[in-house]
């Protein structure tokens, strides 16, 4: 596929990591966190931490959706389902997670309640006008990269007059997770580790633009290079990123320049503006309550709220006590450090949200990083060994 | 969650709709945040939605910024070897 595959050269990975390892300096210590979760699972996909330096570390951010959305969140779309009878279209990337009672979307779908898959929201658009003697509540969660076309549905559901379509927004923003990370006073007591910089999100930088980065760039003194979710631009990033640190820079640097401008893509931004409203907090798996960190309908489309329009209880909800998601997502810990990674939380039956989730840093590392570290060949217990010393 | 591909604009079908080629695949998308694109454009697609162009000058110049790191590579495995 043209503007993917030239990005994925072997020999040209190994010659970028190569600058990188020349670069570094040995006595220093880099943390450079990707913020994306489609980021943590490229590195992961392409065995980006065995080409890099050991005085180099990436830290997974919270940037997965579907990991920091609160379980209380969840529940309430669950609750949709089941008790008030509406059609929730929700993207596949929620079914399987599970909430209260080791409920999931997936379950209460088996159980008979109307849960549907969708690729857009614009299918869930379309759900509605077919069935319009049926409510239809479409799942809205994600990124800068997905609200655009949330906003974009709730304005057409106005213009064709439907009355039985409703949104659950959950959209989330990119800029005032990553100040919160830097500053918030609960992630402070949790602990952090010390960041040397950010690799920022490509697509979500597609609607942003790279104008919101500065801002902390410059208060924060960090350094921020906008990457691709191809290994070269993961590669080049990390690269750019060394350079800044031992040259004392704290820029933003646009390593997705074929997609990402200054100012982002204007029309998303304006759709995005006209539609959708800050909320004062919201609460984030991990991160507890973010000031400003997601948007909410504005009142003008008030019709088109589910949260206006249904009255659903929030419980909080207890997460399993051994589970460390939090931790991760903040890059304190590493999934090795959860007593139940890869037994009993594997992908199959993810027990916290970090395994749901492909992007989640606990999926991608079970996926392709749990045997790293590990010599086969003087493991007596493994069973390949064992066979061979019986032949 | 917020991954994207890239995609080539082969028939635009409304101002609102066109016809993608998704590596051989045939889709119809929404391109009503670039509405400027043209047959022949790659756009980047995320959940059925075009969110931006491809600059395909930029995407030239990223790869050329690749081809500089593999030229300084080599030239060192040339003056460790000679």
């Amino acid at each position: 596929m043209k503007y993917v595959d030239e990005y994925r050269d072997g020999a040209l990975a190994r010659d970028i990591a190569g600058r990188i390892r020349e670069e570094v300096l040995p006595q220093k210590q880099y943390h450079f966190m990707e913020f994306c979760g489609g980021h943590t699972h490229a590195i992961f996909r392409y065995g980006i931490p065995d080409l890099l330096p050991d005085n180099l570390k990436m830290i997974h951010g919270p940037g997965c959706p579907v990991c920091v959305l609160p379980i209380s969140r969840l529940d309430a779309a669950i609750e949709l389902a089941v008790s008030h009878d509406v059609i929730l279209c929700s993207y596949g990337d929620m079914l399987r997670v599970p909430g209260s009672r080791k409920r999931s979307l997936l379950k209460v779908k088996a159980e008979g309640a109307d849960v549907r898959m969708v690729y857009s929201c614009m299918d869930a658009l379309r759900i509605a006008a077919e069935n319009p003697q049926r409510e239809v509540v479409f799942f809205a969660i994600g990124f800068e990269t997905t609200t655009p076309p949330t906003a974009l549905v709730i304005r057409q559901a106005r213009a064709q007059g439907l009355k039985n379509f409703s949104v659950y927004c959950n959209h989330l923003l990119t800029p005032a997770a990553i100040s919160n990370i830097l500053e918030s006073p609960e992630v402070r007591d949790l602990g952090i580790l010390p960041l040397d910089g950010f690799v920022g999100p490509a697509h979500v930088s597609t609607v942003i633009g790279s104008q919101p980065y500065h801002y902390f760039a410059e208060e924060y003194q960090k350094p921020v290079v906008i990457a691709g979710f191809e290994p070269l631009d993961m590669l080049q990033a990390i690269l750019m990123l060394v350079r800044q640190v031992n040259q004392g820079r704290a820029e933003v640097e646009n390593e997705f320049s074929r997609a990402v401008t200054f100012q982002g893509n204007l029309r998303a931004r304006a759709v995005v503006a006209d539609t959708f409203e800050l909320r004062r907090s919201f609460e984030w798996r991990g991160l507890g309550e973010v000031p400003y960190s997601a948007l909410r309908i504005k009142q003008e489309f008030a019709e088109f709220d589910a949260e206006k329009r249904f009255t659903v209880e929030y419980r909080s909800a207890r997460e399993n006590k051994a589970c460390e998601c939090g931790a991760i997502l903040r890059g304190v810990k590493s999934p090795r450090d959860c007593s139940l990674f890869a037994d009993p939380c594997t992908p199959e039956n993810p027990l916290g949200s970090c395994m749901v989730s492909s992007e989640g840093a606990c999926a991608a590392y079970y996926s392709y990083g749990r045997y790293r570290e590990r010599t086969f060949a003087t493991d007596r217990s493994h069973g390949a060994t064992v066979k061979e010393s019986a032949i | 969650m917020c991954l994207a591909i890239p995609v080539r604009v082969e028939v635009i079908q409304s101002p609102d709709m066109a016809l993608v080629d998704i590596g051989g695949v045939r889709k119809s998308i929404n391109i009503a945040l670039v509405p400027d694109v043209v047959v022949g454009d790659y756009v980047i697609l995320h959940v059925g939605y075009a969110l931006n162009k491809i600059d395909p000058q930029e995407a030239q110049r990223t790869l050329q910024l690749f081809a500089e790191v593999d030229e300084v590579s080599r030239q060192q495995r040339l003056e460790n070897n000679p």
